[in-house]
């Protein structure tokens, strides 16, 4: 699959939600933990020898699951492979739940569902759709339930 | 670069929500011989994701434009309803892509230019801020149900009703692509106010504003698209969604005239 990888690296270039210095493993056979510089930005989260400009990888967080594993441990992984993770130790226990809760919510996904949460919990409050004044109420990735392909 | 293209591909086919799709035919460029080619796609938008596939029902698509940073605008190419998408970087490559008609044309730009993750972030932000101004007054008239209270109509006939309603449906256990709607329960974070019964009504928290460089703005505009009008949209002073919201407006209105102007006075 191509994709404008160019972008892609301009975009861990930009200033960032989150970042640290973080031991990662990725879901190979024989894989150990290694530090890298993670980044998160926007939807993706970056990975980066710690002495090194350009990104060793990116992964897109859509569909992934964030899991808190044993102490100081988390780990992504992807719906349609759950078996395969990628781990990531970090230093403190706070630290870990931060990163937790922030890739939790690093998903473009997750933005659609908290617009359609509010939507709805305005609407029924004041009976006006918030949406409506921007004029972008008809647009199919603010809608509930399935959209037209 | 590594990217985790399986998974990738996968919330490309799987049943989440395209944010729109349809035929486009993308300029591809042959350096060898002068001029282009355009190839037929299946385009699909996802998110801040626009990927193609070679055919509507195959299983794969051949490729994806990330779409973060990027302006979209009317094309001067020799083709009709033709638009591109561009990057701020200096030369890096531009989508050349065709619609069908001026319509299409019009429904891909205008999804295009809001496909940015930033852009989501700013509505979110915006509702969330709405629904805490709700709450409040909701709490203020309640408590002194005499005091004169300039609403909507709307709001007026809502509150003399007693039994709100509680809330019927909120996320629980957001993670990313497995969230589970169900009654009970609230999660932590963000706006509250309370209601009827006293309980808790938490919306879901919001993801902390990236801290944007004035320049590496998403969706500013191409240099000389769009002259004197334009303040950097995204940059620490606009985060006002509404600012926001016109700005793109106003390329969008920009462009169409420029287009309709184009129309009038026959293609040159």
């Amino acid at each position: 699959m191509r994709y404008n990888e160019r972008e892609l690296l301009s975009l861990a270039r930009q200033p960032a939600e989150k970042a640290a210095e973080i031991r990662m493993s990725v879901p190979k056979k024989g894989s150990v933990l290694k530090k890298r510089l993670v980044k998160l930005v926007v939807n993706f989260l970056f990975y980066f020898r710690t002495d090194e400009a350009e990104p060793i990888g990116a992964l897109l967080l859509e569909h992934c699951k964030i899991t808190k594993e044993e102490e100081n441990i988390f780990s992504i992984s992807f719906i349609e492979e759950p078996e395969r993770k990628y781990c990531f130790e970090c230093a403190t226990e706070e630290q870990c739940q931060e990163w937790v809760e922030a890739l939790k919510r690093a998903s473009y996904e997750f933005l659609r569902r908290s617009l359609i949460f509010y939507r709805n919990e305005i609407q029924k409050m004041t009976g006006k759709d918030p949406l409506e004044q921007y004029g972008i109420s008809e647009e199919a990735r603010f809608q509930l339930g399935t959209h037209r392909q | 670069m590594k990217l985790n293209e399986r998974s990738v591909a996968h919330y490309a086919t799987c049943d989440s929500p395209a944010d729109h799709a349809g035929f486009l035919r993308k300029r591809v460029e042959r350096h060898h011989h002068h001029g282009a080619s355009y190839q037929r796609r299946w385009f699909i938008l996802k998110g801040n994701l626009l990927f193609y596939f070679e055919e509507r029902e195959s299983r794969e698509p051949v490729g994806l434009v990330v779409l973060e940073g990027c302006t979209v605008e009317l094309c001067e190419a020799a083709e009709e309803f033709a638009f591109a998408i561009r990057f701020d970087d200096a030369g890096a490559r531009a989508y050349v892509l065709v619609a069908d008609g001026q319509a299409a044309m019009e429904a891909w730009v205008k999804a295009l230019s809001r496909a940015s993750f930033d852009y989501m972030r700013l509505v979110v932000k915006e509702l969330e801020k709405q629904l805490e101004e709700a709450c409040k007054s909701l709490a203020a008239c309640r408590k002194s149900p005499q005091r004169s209270f300039s609403s909507s109509s709307g709001r007026k006939r809502h509150l003399s009703n007693p039994a709100l309603q509680p809330l019927q449906e909120k996320p629980t256990t957001l993670e990313n692509g497995y969230s589970t709607w169900s009654s009970g329960g609230y999660v932590a974070g963000g706006a509250t106010c309370t209601d009827h019964d006293g309980g808790q009504m938490k919306p879901p928290p919001l993801p902390p504003r990236r801290r944007s460089a004035a320049g590496s703005a998403t969706g500013s505009p191409a240099p000389g698209l769009l002259p004197a009008m334009l303040e950097s949209p995204v940059s620490p002073e606009t985060i006002c969604f509404s600012k926001l919201h016109n700005w793109y407006g106003q390329e969008i209105t920009v462009l169409r005239r420029q287009w309709q102007e184009r129309q009038k006075r026959g293609r040159p």
